[in-house]
C-alpha cells in the first residue's frame, strides 16, 4: 500500500480554487457510486468517477492526475442527472482538466491526429475534442 | 410562419443530408426557416468551467444574431449546437455578475443580451409542437412493416435544465413515428452515450460503444436507426466498417437521420439525400421497405 | 401605591460573574413602588423560594419580580411558590437577566446597567399587572382515533383499557393497515399476522371502542376537551347491520380486478373483503368494477345487499384525537432509470411481503410476477429513492435496511439455491437486536451486499439487468437478475395535505405532521388536543410506531383525567367599548379564536383558543384588542423604564 494518507497530505490543495473552477461542492458527495455504477466509459478509466471525487476530498488531485479518468470522460452528464445528491461530476472532471492544461499541458496535439481521420470527422468532434484537451 | 434557423458547422459538411431533409419537412407545415447572418460556430461541446468565460462568447454571439432578427425561436438540428447554446444562455441568465464580464468583452456587439430574449429550439420539439396527428395528415408512403430503433444520446436530455425530452425516456421520435405505420423497437440503449469527442484520439471508447449500441438494436431486430445528433451519426455509422473487419459476427445496422426517413414517408424527392454520405448504405433496406 | 418586591439571583457566577449585585441591589432600592430589594445564590432553590415568601408575608408585598434566569425555566417554579402565601401566581413576574444579560456581555458595567434597566421595566409591567384565575373548560372524556393500523388501534386500546370511550375511523373496510399485508417481521421473525389480528379482534371486541371503517373524517371544528367532527361513511352497498361475513357473494361475483391488499399480485372480486381475517368481517361492493349482475343479491342469505345505499353523515363530539394516519410507498412511477414501474419483474418491498406470506397470492412461494417462475437471482435494493436530496426523497426512510435484510434472509429460507444480493449505502441497524439480525444474514445466509447504489435497470431477454457498482471494491458490477425489490421511500398518505388543513396542524416539507418539539414533545401536535402516532409523523419500525402510539394514548389519558382543562388566562380580549367590529384581528388571528359579530358589531374571542401570541393586539387600529398583563400601556411604561 503506497501513498498513505498522512496529516500531511490530507487536504493539502487549493479546495477554494477547485470549487471556483467547478462550481461544485465536492464534500457533497457520499460515495453511494452511481456515477461508476451508470457511466457508459467506465470500462476504460483507470480510476472510478467516484473515486476520483474521494481523491479531490482528501486532497488527493496529484493522485487524480497520474490517472487517465478525466480523459476518458466525455461529459456525457449521465452521472447529473442520477446523482442523489446533485454533484455534477463533469464539471469537476472538466476543472481537474483545466488545472493540468493551464500548466500548458495540452493532452491531445492536432499536428499528431492522421489527416485521413482529420478530413472525414465531423467538425463537432474536432472543435469539441480540443476544447476539451487542449487550452 | 417564419423561425430563426442555425445550422451550425456540420449540418454545412458532413451532415449534409440532415440539413437538407430536415428543413424540407418545414413548408410542409407552413414553416419558412430563415438562417441567422453571420453565424459563429457554437463551441460545440458546452464549457463546464465557471472561471473561464471566453468559450461562452461564440454561442452567446450566435444568440444575439438571432436576438436581432427580430424573431426570438431559434431552431436548431444539431444535438450539440442546441446543447451548448441553450446551456450559455441559461449560464448568463442565472449569473448576473457573469453576464456584465461578458457584456465588457463584446464590445463591438451593438445588442444586449440577457440570455432569456432568445428561445432555443430542436427540430424535434418543433415537430412533436406540430403533433403526430398533424404529420400523419402529410403521410405519402406508408413504410411497410418498418422497425426502427431510436437513438438520442446525450446532448439532447442531459442536463436536466436544458433537456428536451425526459432524461431516462425520451418519446420525442417515438412520438413522431409511431403515428406513421413504423414500429419503433425497445432496446436499452437509447440514451447511453457513444462516446461523444472521444472519436478523436480514442478510438477503441467508440467502437465498444458502436457495437453495445448497434448490436442491441439489430438483436431486438430494428431494420435501422434513426437519430438527429451528427456526432453520434458518425461514431456510430462510420465506425461500423471497422467492427465488421474485427468480428465477422457483428451485424451492421444502417443509421439515418431522423428526418431521412421522416422525408421519405411524407413523400419528400428521395434524390436531395446523398446516399453517398453513408457508410453503411440503407438503401436496400429502404427499398424493402417500399420508401425508395 | 403596589408594593413590589425585588429578588436578585447570582445564578452562582452565571449573573454574578457578569453583573455587580450589590451595585445592582441599591440600584433598584430606589426604584418606585419597590419596597424591598433582596439578593441571594440560588434563587430557585428551597431556602431561595422560601425568603422570597417570608418577605411577601413580612414585607405585606402586593408583587414581586424575580430577576435571575429565562421565564421559560422558572416561572412557573415561582408562581407556583408564592401561591403558597396566597399570592395571584399573576404578580409574579420574571425579569430575565440571564440569557438576555450576563451571559451575552463580558463588560461588568455594562451588563449591570442593562440588568438594572432589565428589572425596572419589569417592575413597571408589574406595577399594572391584574390578579388572574385560570379559564376553565369542561373536557369531553371521549377519544377519536383516525388510521387503523397498528399505530391507531394501539393508541385506541390503552385509551380504552383506561376506561375513556374510542371512536376508531379507517378509511379502508378494515382494520390493520399496512402490518396485516407483512409476511415476517424483523427481527424476531415472528408472523405479522398472527401477532396483529389478536389485536383487531380485542379493537372489535372492546366495548369502549367504536369502530368506523371505510369512512373518513370530512369536517372538524372546536377545539382542545371540545371537538366536533363530521365523519364521511362512504356507501358500501352492503347493509352490514344484516351482513354476517359468510363470504357467499364473494364466491359467486363473476368479476376479477387486481387487489389492492396484495398490490396487485393477486386478485379480488368486486364484492370483497380485503383479507380473509378482515375485522369487520364484513364485505364491500367496489362500484367502479361492479357490472351489477345481482349475483351477490341472489346468493346472499341474509338479503343484506343495497345498490341503492349512498355516502351519510355522522357527527361525533370529542375531547382529543389522535392521527395515526400512515404512510404509503413512493410510487415506482417515479424511478423511470428503475423502469418506471414498467418492468413487471421489479417490484417494491411491500410487494415482495406479499410474496413471501403464507396467506399471500402465492402461499408464501416467491414466485415473479411476469411469468410465475421461482427466481435463482434475486437483486435488493436499498435507498431507491430515499436519501436523495436531489431527484427523490432526501431522508431516510428508517426501516428498509431492516427489512431488505430480512426480505434477502426469508427468500434464502424459500429458495435454497437461489442468491440474493443487496445494494446498500450504510447500513443502519440501530434497533434492539437489529445489528445481530443483519449480522446473520451476511455470515449465516451468505447474502452478498454490494456497497453502491444501482444507477439503471433494464429488461434483457426476459431478466432485469442491474447496472451497479461495488465501491469497496471499486468494481461495477452487471447483474441478469430474475427479480428486483426495491426498497422505495416511505411517503405520507397522498392526501396529507388536505388532512393538514383540516385539523390545522402542519406537515414538513416531507409532509410528515410536525410534533409540539422534536425531543420533549414528540407525539403532540402545536394544536393542543391533537396528537400524532405511527409513519404519519416520521418514518418508522412497528416498535417505536407502538411505543409511541401508546405515548399518545397517555397524553389523552391525562387530558382525560380531569373534567376539567385550565387554559392560561393571559389572553387577548375585547374592550367592547372601543371594538368598532373591523375584523382585523380576525384575519392574523392564526388559532381561529376571534370571530366577528355582525349583529352586535363587535368581534369576540373564544378564550380556551387564544393563545396570546399577540397578533390581534398589534393588528388593532383601535386598541380594542388588549391583552391581558401585556397592555399597551403597560408596554409603553417597560419601553421608557428600558429607555430611560
Amino acid at each position: 500500500m503506497n501513498n498513505k494518507l498522512t496529516l500531511e497530505n490530507i487536504q493539502q490543495f487549493d479546495l477554494d480554487e477547485f470549487q471556483e473552477i467547478s462550481g461544485e461542492n465536492i464534500f457533497a458527495c457520499y460515495q453511494c457510486g452511481n456515477c461508476s455504477a451508470g457511466c457508459p466509459a467506465a470500462d476504460f478509466m483507470d480510476l472510478a468517477p467516484h473515486e476520483v471525487i474521494r481523491l479531490l476530498q482528501l486532497g488527493q488531485i496529484d493522485e487524480v492526475v497520474k490517472t487517465n479518468t478525466v480523459w476518458i470522460c466525455a461529459a456525457c452528464v449521465t452521472c447529473r442527472v442520477r446523482c442523489p445528491k446533485g454533484v455534477d461530476l463533469s464539471k469537476i472532471m472538466e476543472a481537474v482538466r483545466q488545472i493540468v492544461l493551464r500548466k500548458k499541458n495540452n493532452y491531445v496535439d492536432l499536428n499528431k491526429i492522421e489527416s485521413e481521420l482529420r478530413e472525414k470527422l465531423p467538425q463537432i468532434a474536432l472543435v469539441g475534442n480540443f476544447r476539451k484537451f487542449t487550452l | 410562419m417564419e423561425i430563426s434557423y442555425y445550422p451550425g458547422c456540420t449540418l454545412k459538411t458532413s451532415a449534409k443530408n440532415y440539413e437538407k431533409t430536415g428543413l424540407a419537412l418545414l413548408p410542409i407545415f407552413d414553416i419558412s426557416p430563415v438562417e441567422i447572418k453571420d453565424w459563429v460556430c457554437c463551441g460545440a461541446t458546452y464549457s463546464l468551467t465557471s472561471d473561464n468565460l471566453m468559450y461562452q462568447l461564440a454561442p452567446i454571439r450566435t444568440l444575439i444574431r438571432a436576438k436581432e432578427s427580430g424573431n426570438p425561436r431559434l431552431l436548431t438540428l444539431c444535438d450539440m449546437c442546441y446543447n451548448t447554446l441553450k446551456r450559455a444562455a441559461l449560464f448568463i441568465e442565472n449569473d448576473e455578475e457573469k453576464r456584465e464580464k461578458i457584456k465588457n468583452f463584446m464590445d463591438e456587439e451593438e445588442t444586449d443580451y440577457r440570455g432569456d430574449e432568445v428561445e432555443v429550439v430542436h427540430l424535434l420539439t418543433l415537430l412533436n409542437e406540430i403533433g403526430s396527428q398533424k404529420i400523419s395528415e402529410k403521410l405519402v408512403k406508408s413504410p411497410l412493416d418498418l422497425k426502427i430503433a431510436t437513438y438520442y444520446g446525450c446532448m439532447l436530455l442531459r442536463p436536466k435544465e436544458i433537456q428536451a425530452d425526459s432524461a431516462e425516456n425520451p418519446q420525442l421520435m417515438e412520438n413522431i413515428f409511431q403515428g406513421m405505420g413504423v414500429e419503433v423497437v425497445e432496446y436499452p440503449f437509447r440514451t447511453e452515450c457513444c462516446g461523444s469527442y472521444q472519436i478523436v484520439n480514442r478510438r477503441e471508447i467508440i467502437l465498444d460503444r458502436t457495437k453495445k449500441i448497434i448490436s442491441s438494436a439489430v438483436k431486438n431486430n430494428a431494420d435501422l436507426m434513426v437519430l438527429s445528433c451528427p456526432l453520434c451519426d458518425y461514431n456510430l455509422e462510420a465506425t461500423q466498417k471497422e467492427l465488421i473487419e474485427q468480428d465477422s459476427n457483428f451485424k451492421p445496422l444502417p443509421v439515418l437521420y431522423f428526418s431521412q426517413l421522416l422525408a421519405l414517408i411524407l413523400g419528400i424527392d428521395p434524390e436531395i439525400n446523398d446516399w453517398s454520405l453513408h457508410n453503411i448504405d440503407p438503401t436496400p433496406v429502404l427499398k424493402r421497405k417500399g420508401l425508395l | 401605591m403596589k408594593r413590589i418586591g425585588v429578588f436578585i439571583c447570582h445564578c452562582g457566577i452565571n449573573i454574578a460573574g457578569t453583573v455587580d449585585i450589590e451595585k445592582l441591589t441599591s440600584q433598584i432600592k430606589e426604584y418606585p413602588n419597590v419596597v424591598h430589594v433582596e439578593n441571594y445564590k440560588y434563587m430557585c432553590s428551597s431556602p431561595g423560594q422560601q425568603l422570597i415568601n417570608q418577605q411577601i408575608m413580612d414585607k405585606n408585598l402586593d408583587a414581586v419580580v424575580v430577576a435571575a434566569c429565562s421565564p421559560s425555566l422558572h416561572e412557573n417554579t415561582f408562581r407556583t411558590s408564592v401561591q403558597r402565601v396566597e399570592m395571584n401566581p399573576y404578580n409574579c413576574e420574571i425579569a430575565n437577566i440571564r440569557e438576555q444579560c450576563s451571559w451575552v456581555h463580558d463588560d461588568k458595567q455594562i451588563a449591570t446597567d442593562k440588568a438594572a434597566k432589565i428589572i425596572k421595566s419589569m417592575v413597571e409591567k408589574t406595577v399594572l399587572d391584574e390578579p388572574l384565575m385560570p379559564i376553565t373548560v369542561p373536557v369531553n372524556r371521549k377519544a377519536l382515533v383516525i388510521g387503523g393500523g397498528v399505530a391507531g388501534m394501539q393508541a385506541a386500546l390503552n385509551i380504552a383499557n383506561n376506561g375513556y370511550e374510542v371512536i376508531l375511523v379507517e378509511r379502508e373496510s378494515s382494520i390493520g393497515g399496512h402490518m396485516a399485508m407483512l409476511s415476517e417481521t424483523f427481527p424476531t421473525l415472528d408472523c405479522s399476522q398472527c401477532i396483529l389480528t389478536p389485536k383487531m379482534v380485542e379493537v372489535d371486541q372492546h366495548p369502549n371502542i367504536t369502530l368506523i371503517t371505510y369512512s373518513e373524517v370530512v369536517e372538524v371544528s372546536g377545539f382542545v376537551g371540545n371537538f366536533k367532527v363530521k365523519i364521511k361513511q362512504k356507501a358500501k352497498y352492503v347493509d352490514w347491520e344484516k351482513c354476517n361475513g359468510c363470504g357467499d357473494c364473494i364466491t359467486e361475483c363473476p368479476i376479477n380486478t387486481p387487489s389492492e391488499f396484495e398490490q396487485q399480485l393477486g386478485e379480488r372480486h368486486a364484492i370483497y373483503r380485503p383479507f380473509p381475517q378482515a375485522v369487520p368481517n364484513k364485505v364491500i361492493v367496489d362500484m367502479d368494477e361492479c357490472i351489477q349482475c345481482m349475483v351477490c343479491q341472489v346468493f346472499c342469505p341474509t338479503d343484506a345487499i343495497d345498490f341503492n345505499q349512498k355516502d351519510s353523515i355522522v357527527e361525533q363530539e370529542v375531547g382529543a384525537i389522535v392521527l395515526a394516519t400512515g404512510y404509503q410507498l413512493y410510487s415506482l412511477k417515479n424511478l423511470p432509470e428503475y423502469g418506471g414501474g414498467e418492468i413487471e419483474d421489479v417490484i417494491d418491498g411491500l410487494a415482495f411481503e406479499r410474496l413471501l406470506s403464507a396467506s399471500g397470492p402465492t402461499q408464501g412461494v416467491v414466485k415473479r410476477p411476469s411469468d410465475g417462475k421461482i427466481p435463482q437471482d434475486v437483486v435488493f435494493i436499498q435507498c431507491a429513492g430515499s436519501r436523495d436530496p436531489e431527484n427523490h426523497m432526501p431522508y431516510c426512510s428508517r426501516i428498509c435496511c431492516m427489512y431488505t435484510a430480512k426480505h434477502a434472509m426469508l427468500y434464502k429460507h424459500r429458495v435454497h439455491q437461489g442468491r440474493a444480493y443487496i445494494f446498500y449505502m450504510d447500513i443502519r441497524s440501530g434497533g434492539k437486536d437489529y445489528e445481530e439480525f443483519v449480522q446473520r444474514v451476511m455470515e449465516e445466509e451468505r447474502v452478498v451486499y454490494l456497497r453502491g447504489k444501482v444507477s439503471r435497470l433494464y429488461e434483457e431477454d426476459g431478466k432485469v439487468v442491474v447496472c451497479g457498482t461495488d465501491t469497496l471494491t471499486r468494481r461495477n458490477v452487471e447483474i441478469k437478475a430474475d427479480l428486483v425489490v426495491t426498497a422505495t421511500p416511505i411517503r405520507p398518505i397522498e392526501d396529507i395535505d388536505q388532512l393538514s388543513k383540516l385539523f390545522k396542524i402542519s406537515i414538513n416539507q416531507n409532509g410528515f405532521l410536525t410534533e409540539a418539539h422534536p425531543k420533549l414533545r414528540p407525539v403532540e401536535s402545536l394544536t393542543s388536543g391533537i396528537y400524532l402516532a405511527g409513519c404519519a409523523q416520521a418514518p418508522r419500525d412497528i416498535p417505536d410506531t407502538v411505543a409511541q402510539a401508546s405515548g399518545a394514548a397517555s397524553m389523552v389519558c391525562a387530558l382525560f383525567s380531569s373534567d376539567q382543562l385550565y387554559h392560561d388566562p393571559i389572553i387577548a380580549g375585547v374592550d367592547e367599548d372601543l371594538c368598532s367590529g373591523c375584523g382585523i384581528c380576525v384575519g392574523v388571528c392564526p388559532y381561529s379564536a376571534r370571530t366577528l359579530n355582525r349583529e352586535k358589531g363587535i368581534v369576540e374571542v373564544n378564550e380556551v383558543l387564544c393563545e396570546a401570541c399577540g397578533a390581534c393586539s398589534a393588528a388593532c387600529p383601535s386598541g380594542a384588542a388588549q391583552q391581558r398583563n401585556f397592555t399597551d400601556i403597560q408596554l409603553k411604561n417597560m419601553v421608557k423604564a428600558i429607555l430611560g
